[in-house]
């Protein structure tokens, strides 16, 4: 029997991972937020179907907030401030798509062999699904290292957000509490990011985050 | 009523009233009006003892962290108050920075109570992630191309740390529900440690990694520390002092609470060598790049890494020896360090410079001052009469007792640092005074009378604190 609950839940955290991986190797910042807000998409589609198919409203909430925040008020402002800023020309150096791939996937192959084993005890999709958050916060975290943009920095942290959000959905029952300050932390983050990315411009003239490193109170 | 609610309701009200109080001559007094309101209640919950209900925890291991964090809030205020008075008139900031700032420190004493008094791992989370953004933006307050740098840095590394922590949390979370069933008991502190024997001790030890490395990172253990020299030397002095004296402190109790439930699991992995060798590591580390700074307030920065790794270690050792020595040794830190950067915060506004080898001859120039200095180093050097060589001493011993090729590097460890530290307080205290010297207007009350606490300790210790961190050092394993 087709588990249709199951398999569309699997298939929708699938692709908030593939997202990830297709962040890894977008150059441009604008193309860059438009695989974000695809990843946001797909995570809002995931926290609607878990509401759905495990009778657990709350779930809708997260579902909206992400929506909401993620999928339109974030790209929409970091659109603006990089127009704003007139560095959408900026081309980065980015890792290749091929080595990419070879680390993606190593990435993704640490997670399930660190998680599949000691959660014997939890439902399928709670186990897989963990394994695929944890790859989309280890991938976050890979392009956090890799990129000098501040603006890629950013994008780099809401996607292990949204890595976090993944997990906390696969899990059942989880309280709301959590969710909801999820999603407060990720506003009043934007926020902070925002007066860094207008300050930093501001005294620098540049988000490239190499350069302005040379600027530290101590020279050695 | 309990106290507690009047210890976590203060600072957040006092938050949103001094962000109405234009004046920063009236706030900064307001300031410490209300943290001394927050003193009080702390003490009187000091009075009536452990207590607890499903949104609040009181027991021997917090009431004291409670205490000395509310302690040290009052005397930064009032340290605090004199500090932003010649930052003002140096020009440095505005009064609009101001009011931004006293708001910004109450909604900061309010995390870190939250988070040492929450009952609800989740809760705790939040106030800690909330400690982090008030400091995020109080390290920003100069605006100065360094501070903003600072700030960034921390952001991103505290953000990542407090991220994996999170995950942590959500296994924790996964691995104590199928025993306790779906809802809020399987986050709340009191109920996890009743059940947690019988939860799965594989997920325990994969969300203590997370936890470890997550909270870890605040804590600024090695090798996720290096936001930490930077932070402390580009924002105002009060809040390097808070962020040693008081954070770092929060971030490890965190990590000790899920310590606490891995020890009462028995099935768990022993998390003793991991903090073991992340305490080793940042002692080291630290002891070493002390010889090489040339700014005073990153010099005392990687001193308390230095500690921090002392006490994780002391964590990791376990046992009940070396957990009251951990225990005190926080205590002793907290009170030592921020005693050290408010003498630090005059000295720098004094000679206008924060590079050390434009200090020397505090003792000739400004004795007071000078000496308070000279007593903190000794202090935090961890020479007696003063606690923390009580800590030290008790550490060190049962290591050799216990584990003698550990002792080793500990004791080599804390060595360099003393000789990082003689050599570097002989140069600032002693000798010619040289460059600028303004006269230092300002009370050295918070200075002395934590000095004086940390030497009352060295002495003698209080009944009741003993017993407690007896207590607390047979549930930490």
């Amino acid at each position: 029997m087709i588990d249709l609950g199951y398999d569309a839940a699997h298939m929708l955290g699938a692709v908030v991972l593939l997202m990830s991986f297709a962040l890894l190797y977008q150059r441009r910042l604008f193309s860059l937020l438009r695989v974000f807000t695809l990843q946001a998409l797909a995570l809002t589609a995931t926290a609607a179907w878990q509401a759905f198919s495990h009778g657990e409203p709350h779930l809708y909430i997260t579902a909206l907030l992400t929506l909401s925040l993620k999928a339109i008020v974030m790209p929409v402002a970091l659109h603006r401030i990089i127009v704003k800023m007139n560095i959408h020309r900026t081309i980065e150096p980015a890792l290749s798509i091929g080595l990419t791939m070879v680390a993606g996937v190593s990435l993704v192959t640490l997670s399930i062999l660190l998680v599949l084993p000691v959660t014997a005890d939890a439902t399928a999709l709670t186990r897989e699904n963990l394994a695929l958050s944890l790859s989309v916060v280890l991938l976050g975290l890979l392009m956090m290292i890799s990129r000098r943009n501040a603006v890629s920095q950013v994008v780099g942290f809401m996607s292990i957000e949204n890595g976090l959000i993944l997990a906390a959905v696969g899990v059942a029952g989880m309280p709301l509490v959590v969710e909801m300050s999820i999603a407060f932390s990720v506003m009043v983050a934007f926020i902070i990011f925002g007066i860094f990315l207008f300050h930093i411009r501001e005294r620098f003239d540049t988000l490239d985050m190499q350069k302005i490193e040379s600027f530290r109170g101590e020279s050695d | 009523m309990s106290p507690i609610y009047v210890i976590v309701a203060t600072p957040l009200l006092s938050a949103a009233i001094l962000a109405l109080v234009p004046g920063y001559r009236l706030a900064a007094r307001l300031n410490i009006a209300f943290s001394a309101v927050t003193l009080l209640a702390a003490l009187v919950l000091f009075r009536t003892g452990p207590a607890g209900n499903a949104l609040f925890v009181v027991d021997a291991f917090n009431i004291y962290l409670i205490a000395l964090t509310a302690f040290v809030g009052l005397t930064t205020s009032i340290f605090s108050a004199s500090y932003i008075g010649h930052e003002v008139a140096a020009g440095k900031l505005t009064p609009r920075d101001l009011r931004f700032y006293h708001a910004m420190y109450q909604a900061f004493m309010f995390t870190m109570l939250l988070a040492l008094s929450a009952n609800n791992l989740g809760v705790m989370w939040v106030a800690v992630e909330g400690a982090t953004l008030t400091t995020v933006l109080m390290v920003s307050l100069y605006r100065t191309a360094a501070s903003i740098e600072a700030a960034w840095k921390y952001f991103i590394l505290c953000g990542v740390g407090i991220a994996l922590a999170l995950f942590g949390t959500i296994l924790m979370y996964l691995a104590a529900q199928p025993v306790m069933g779906p809802g809020m008991a399987a986050m709340t502190w009191t109920e996890l440690m009743k059940h947690v024997a019988r939860v799965n001790a594989d997920i325990l030890n994969l969300a203590f990694v997370f936890l470890l490395i997550g909270y870890g990172t605040k804590v600024g253990l090695a090798p996720l520390h290096a936001w930490l020299p930077d932070a402390h030397a580009e924002g105002p002095t009060p809040i390097s002092a808070v962020l040693s004296g008081l954070l770092l402190n929060v971030a490890l109790y965190a990590v000790l609470r899920f310590k606490m439930l891995l020890a009462a699991n028995g099935e768990a992995i022993a998390p003793g060598p991991l903090m073991i060798a992340m305490g080793l590591a940042s002692l080291l580390l630290a002891g070493l790049m002390l010889y090489r700074r040339r700014d005073i307030k990153r010099f005392f920065a990687y001193s308390s890494i230095e500690h921090m790794g002392i006490i994780t270690f002391a964590f990791g050792m376990g046992g009940p020896l070396a957990n009251f020595a951990g225990l005190l040794h926080m205590a002793m830190h907290s009170l030592t360090k921020s005693a050290i950067f408010y003498a630090v915060g005059h000295v720098a506004q004094a000679k206008g410079t924060q590079r050390l080898e434009k200090i020397t001859g505090l003792t000739v120039s400004h004795p007071v001052l000078g000496w308070g200095l000279l007593v903190g180093v000794v202090a935090i050097a961890g020479l007696p009469p003063f606690g923390i060589f009580m800590s030290e001493f008790l550490l060190i011993t049962s290591t050799f007792a216990r584990e003698p090729l550990l002792a080793i590097p500990l004791t080599l460890g804390i060595l360099l640092a003393f000789g990082a530290l003689v050599l570097r307080v002989q140069q600032l205290c002693f000798g010619e005074p040289g460059g600028e010297s303004a006269p230092v207007r300002g009370s050295l009350v918070p200075l002395y009378a934590h000095l004086g606490l940390v030497l009352v300790a060295g002495v003698w210790l209080p009944g009741p604190l003993v017993a407690w961190f007896q207590t607390v050092a047979a549930l930490l394993g």
